[in-house]
């Protein structure tokens, strides 16, 4: 149960306080905590308890879903203890950043640059954060729920007219 | 397209006409551009069983030495530019394919970063629908870009600097 995971138990001693939600699917152990302790609870992680792979950063929309429009994800994967771990933080569409990751990781360099183009998240103390997917002069993030699939400039296919 | 022909339509200058439309129709060099799974099936189309050398189509791998770019392939609003470039880089006369669906219409790619078929961009001569075509396709298109090439007026005499040529409106 994600109550006995290693990682949690630690993360329960030392950031009792950030943790908001603690979900165990089907294995998969998901740790959301609050974004300002976000860096803190990441170099814990990677320095103590040996996750020393990020896999993947990602966001998630929930438009209209939640109160805090963005969820952030950062998929964790140790290799000397062969485990891995969620970790997700909320972030709200009028404050729309969150710390860099790439502080701990280098790898989270060219992982947020994806995210900020495609869900124009900003990172703070982020090297060299500029679009890495989209042309450099485009306008918008197309990942975001409320961006038309077609583009902003185009009407939708509306199938065969005969 | 300039209406005017210089050279009138007369025996020689037809001749003369039909022979450098019958040079150019004999060795289209088409430019090494594939874009998606099309560039598979025109690879294939280029290799020993359909072979398209034996119609002097021979593959360059430099703009400045192509006469046709067959755009095989998803044409995504960041490749645009690139395609542009290297078609202005290439030597007149030249001539464009649109091989598939999606360089003819964006195919199923109706999303934010397709170009809705690369005519918006590029004259094109020869359309092949398919997803991909077979290489019998992408062949016979490319015999309908020689018939088109052989229509050409006025071919010689712009040649030596007199008037423009002036393209067949359909092949």
């Amino acid at each position: 149960m994600a109550e006995n995971n290693r990682a949690v138990v630690k993360l329960k001693e030392k950031f009792a306080a950030s943790i908001v939600e603690v979900v165990e699917f089907r294995g998969e152990v998901t740790v959301t905590i609050k974004k300002e302790d976000l860096l803190a609870v990441l170099a814990f992680l990677k320095q103590s308890l040996q996750y020393n792979l990020l896999t993947d950063v990602t966001a998630i929309d929930y438009l209209g879903k939640k109160e805090e429009r963005f969820m952030m994800v950062y998929l964790l994967c140790s290799i000397p203890n062969k485990d891995r771990l969620r970790i997700k933080a909320a972030v709200s569409e009028g404050e729309c950043r969150i710390e860099s990751a790439s502080q701990v990781w280098a790898t989270a360099d060219w992982l947020e640059r994806e995210v900020y183009d495609l869900f124009g998240i900003t990172f703070d103390n982020h090297p060299d954060l500029r679009r890495i997917l989209m042309a450099p002069d485009w306008e918008g993030h197309p990942l975001r729920k409320d961006y038309p699939l077609q583009g902003p400039d185009r009407e939708p296919y509306k199938g065969r007219l005969s | 397209m300039g209406v005017d022909n210089p050279l009138g339509d007369n025996i020689i200058t037809t001749s003369l006409d039909a022979l450098v439309n019958w040079s150019r129709k004999s060795s289209i060099w088409p430019m090494t551009f594939g874009l998606a799974c099309c560039a598979i099936e025109m690879m294939a189309t280029g290799a020993s069983h359909n072979d398209l050398d034996r119609f002097g189509i021979i593959f360059r791998a430099s703009p400045r030495q192509s006469d046709c770019i067959i755009i095989a392939g998803t044409v995504t609003k960041k490749m645009l530019p690139v395609i542009k470039t290297v078609y202005e880089q290439m030597p007149e006369p030249k001539w464009v394919v649109a091989m598939g669906a999606c360089a003819c219409s964006g195919g199923i790619f109706d999303t934010y970063s397709v170009v809705q078929g690369v005519d918006e961009a590029l004259p094109v001569d020869v359309y092949i629908p398919g997803c991909p075509p077979r290489p019998e396709a992408l062949l016979y298109g490319l015999m309908k870009l020689q018939d088109k090439i052989m229509k050409d007026k006025n071919s010689f005499g712009s040649t030596i600097g007199l008037g423009n040529r002036i393209e067949s409106v359909a092949a």
